[in-house]
């Protein structure tokens, strides 16, 4: 067994003795605002599949997705400690400020993670607790530690991990998937990068001190602006697949073109823009912020969609 | 160790078991609704 003193926190130590983390702390460590939107489109998936799951085996589902998420983001935090305390957006969080022992921060991701996925199998099936196993090492392992450090295509590839949800969603009622699914896989899939490189165009600096090679610091500005608007076509495709295959309607089109019109509009400002200065990046701000709005609309809309073809 | 210190471990211990306990309370109510509904189902 660890000492006392492994088991507990730095920043936190008043005389050398250390002091347990706080459980805000541990809520911290789960991501909670990236959850948020992982909680959505798994509840989406799961409320457009056919078929019946009593509401607190539906609850305990979606309970299961949001432990899986916070789990992946805890060990995601645990293995970038120090890569985030490098960084200006991160260096806050529990373990880079010091304020949790790292060996508590494994133990807490490791056992969510297991608890999860147990839980999805035995209050669901074993086919969506399957998904979601792969969906939490995937993050792990291919994302957070193999992809993120060594590429710059790291979240176009890693991007996966956060699109298993919807899957997880329709697989925990229907024990399978089906194209929907996997067009709503393939929309998160394609929406992730023009995401995450505009926000990446605007805090270069920090992955360049924490050494990740994020596209705009291993091949420019100009060359992302560029990538930007060339993975918006691709999400385009994406987004509109689902009613041009006939899986939605036409209200799901209606958003699905407005929604990604606006999108593209701001990609082609993104594109066009030619501003080094972080203070200065009004559209690539926009377009952040504005991509998060979207994935919800678009998700919101197939189940609007969806029940409104069921009444 | 003086007696600030100690009074912020166990302020810090305190919310934690009082976290631990509500968490478990839940775990106990979900597990019970999990297995009424597997039962009815």
């Amino acid at each position: 067994m660890a000492s006392n003193a492994s088991l507990l926190s730095g920043d936190d130590a008043v005389s050398g003795v250390p002091i347990p983390a706080d459980w805000r702390d541990f809520v911290a460590l789960t991501k909670p605002r990236v959850m948020t939107l992982v909680v959505f489109t798994g509840l989406c998936g799961l409320l457009v599949a056919p078929g019946h799951l009593p509401p607190i085996l539906a609850f305990t589902a979606i309970l299961c997705i949001a432990l899986g998420a916070g789990a992946a983001g805890a060990l995601n935090q645990w293995y970038e400690a120090d890569r985030d305390a490098r960084m200006k957006r991160t260096a806050r969080r529990p373990l880079p400020a010091g304020r949790m022992d790292r060996q508590a921060a494994l133990h807490f991701g490791v056992g969510l993670s297991f608890f999860s996925v147990l839980l999805m199998g035995v209050a669901a099936n074993w086919f969506a607790a399957a998904i979601l196993a792969v969906s939490i090492l995937f993050y792990v392992f291919v994302y957070t530690i193999w992809l993120k450090p060594r590429t710059a295509q790291n979240i176009v590839i890693g991007g996966a991990a956060g699109a298993f949800p919807p899957l997880i969603g329709w697989a925990a009622v229907t024990g399978g998937v089906a194209p929907l699914p996997i067009a709503l896989f393939m929309l998160i899939f394609f929406w992730t990068p023009p995401h995450f490189w505009s926000l990446a165009l605007f805090v270069r600096m920090d992955y360049a001190n924490a050494g990740i090679p994020m596209l705009p610091v291993v091949a420019g500005e100009a060359a992302t602006r560029r990538q930007i608007l060339l993975y918006t076509g691709i999400m385009a495709a994406a987004a509109l697949a689902p009613v041009v295959l006939g899986l939605t309607g036409l209200i799901y089109g209606a958003v699905a073109l407005v929604g990604t019109g606006l999108f593209a509009l701001m990609a082609v400002q993104v594109a066009l823009h030619r501003e080094s200065d972080p203070a200065r990046m009004g559209p690539e701000k926009r377009l952040f912020k504005y991509s998060v709005l979207y994935l919800f609309l678009m998700f919101a809309a197939v189940v609007v969609d969806h029940w409104v073809h069921l009444a | 160790m003086t007696p600030e210190e100690e009074q912020l471990i166990r302020a810090r211990q305190r919310s934690r078991s009082i976290v631990m306990a509500l968490v478990l309370g839940a775990l106990a109510l979900l597990f019970f609704g999990i297995t009424i509904a597997k039962m009815a189902g």
